[in-house]
């Protein structure tokens, strides 16, 4: 194998422009085939209901949120579930021609130096929990909400991005990272 | 079996352009925020609004049937406040629920916990849902769904000012891009 195979620089990323209509139309094509638009939470939210269905399942049926997918037995059995291991497979293959696959803590020098870690756990725990309230995420609610028109999706866009750009303001720049 | 197989193609495509527009890095995502990279607002507009219109004109041309199409209820308490809890996640974390998958697969060990927290927060919020319940019907506008409902204008001028709207947004992004650019050059050489 040569040397140059391992070292050869990540590819520039698409231009913004060629990657929104890309975007746009594998999201059109999605509503075209199902219907729907493209999600990533209704997945986590399944993988939590399975993970209780067999760690705790007394606790899991009991549950007034988790019950309801738990009653057949199969929580994980939708599209969802099938789309979400799609984006993974499709990351990989990408991040793999591009040169780009790296195992590291990535996002130090923005969020939280050596804290990384707990910003990163912080992080997931708030954006879990948000998506909950809103029955959606930047994917589901915000990019599929907001091609249908939808009040929903666009207020959800909105407050995004505005506690987005002010909780931004509080995170410190590492300056040696 | 058709389930599966279109799961797995969309799904794959979806995350194949995620990465390809770097949405799989925290720096780029967040870069957002600090204004100095606007490539989540250009890349998310264009989409929006390369799939409204689309949907628009094959409604017009009856290829798809808007009855069939889902569009999300307009409880905008409960969209207002997951999405601001969405997006402080984002800010913290440096992602949101999707691009972390794409983060996790190029080998970014930091979107792992992230994905690992996304699991904790859904549990915590299953955890109290029968206390917090109604949180998630919160602020129900009942006279309308869609922005072309809300205003009584057809989606033909709701579309035509979002294209209005993304060239905005390409064109005020990349000046203060420019901008932040050479303020980091100048802080350099000082």
């Amino acid at each position: 194998m040569s040397q140059e195979s391992c070292t050869k620089e990540p590819q520039a990323y698409w231009h913004p422009l060629l990657a929104g209509l890309a975007l746009g139309a594998v999201l059109l094509t999605t509503f075209v085939v199902t219907g729907h638009g493209l999600g990533a939470t209704g997945f986590t939210t399944r993988l939590v209901a399975w993970v209780g269905m067999t760690v705790a399942p007394s606790i899991t049926e009991a549950n007034d949120y988790l019950g309801g997918l738990v009653e057949d037995g199969k929580p994980l059995s939708s599209w969802i579930t099938w789309q979400v291991i799609g984006v993974a497979i499709g990351a990989i293959i990408s991040a793999w021609l591009a040169h780009r696959i790296k195992i590291q803590i990535d996002g130090k020098k923005f969020l939280g130096g050596s804290k990384r870690s707990l910003t990163a756990l912080v992080g997931g725990i708030a954006a879990g929990f948000g998506a909950r309230v809103a029955a959606g995420c930047t994917s589901g609610l915000g990019l599929s909400g907001a091609a249908t028109l939808s009040l929903a999706g666009f207020t959800f866009l909105i407050t995004f991005f505005v506690t987005g750009l002010l909780i931004s303001r509080l995170m410190k720049q590492e300056p040696t990272v | 079996m058709s389930t599966i197989i279109s799961g797995l193609l969309l799904g794959a495509g979806f995350g194949f352009v995620l990465e390809r527009a770097g949405f799989g890095n925290p720096n780029k995502l967040t870069g957002q925020f600090r204004l100095t990279d606007w490539s989540v607002f250009k890349v998310m507009f264009t989409a929006i609004v390369f799939a409204a219109v689309g949907l628009m004109l094959l409604e017009k041309m009856n290829w798809i049937d808007a009855e069939n199409l889902f569009v999300p209820p307009a409880f905008l308490g409960a969209a207002a406040l997951g999405g601001a809890l969405v997006g402080a996640g984002f800010a913290i974390g440096g992602y949101c629920p999707g691009t972390s998958v794409v983060g996790f697969m190029s080998g970014r060990l930091d979107a792992g916990i992230f994905l690992v927290g996304l699991l904790l927060g859904t549990w915590l919020f299953a955890d109290v849902f029968s206390a917090i319940e109604s949180v998630v019907s919160l602020g129900e506008y009942a006279s309308a769904n869609t922005l072309p409902e809300f205003f009584h204008v057809s989606d033909w001028l709701v579309n035509a000012i979002m294209i209005g709207m993304a060239i905005v947004v390409f064109v005020l992004g990349s000046w203060v891009e420019k901008k932040s650019q050479n303020s980091t050059e100048t802080s350099k050489v000082n």
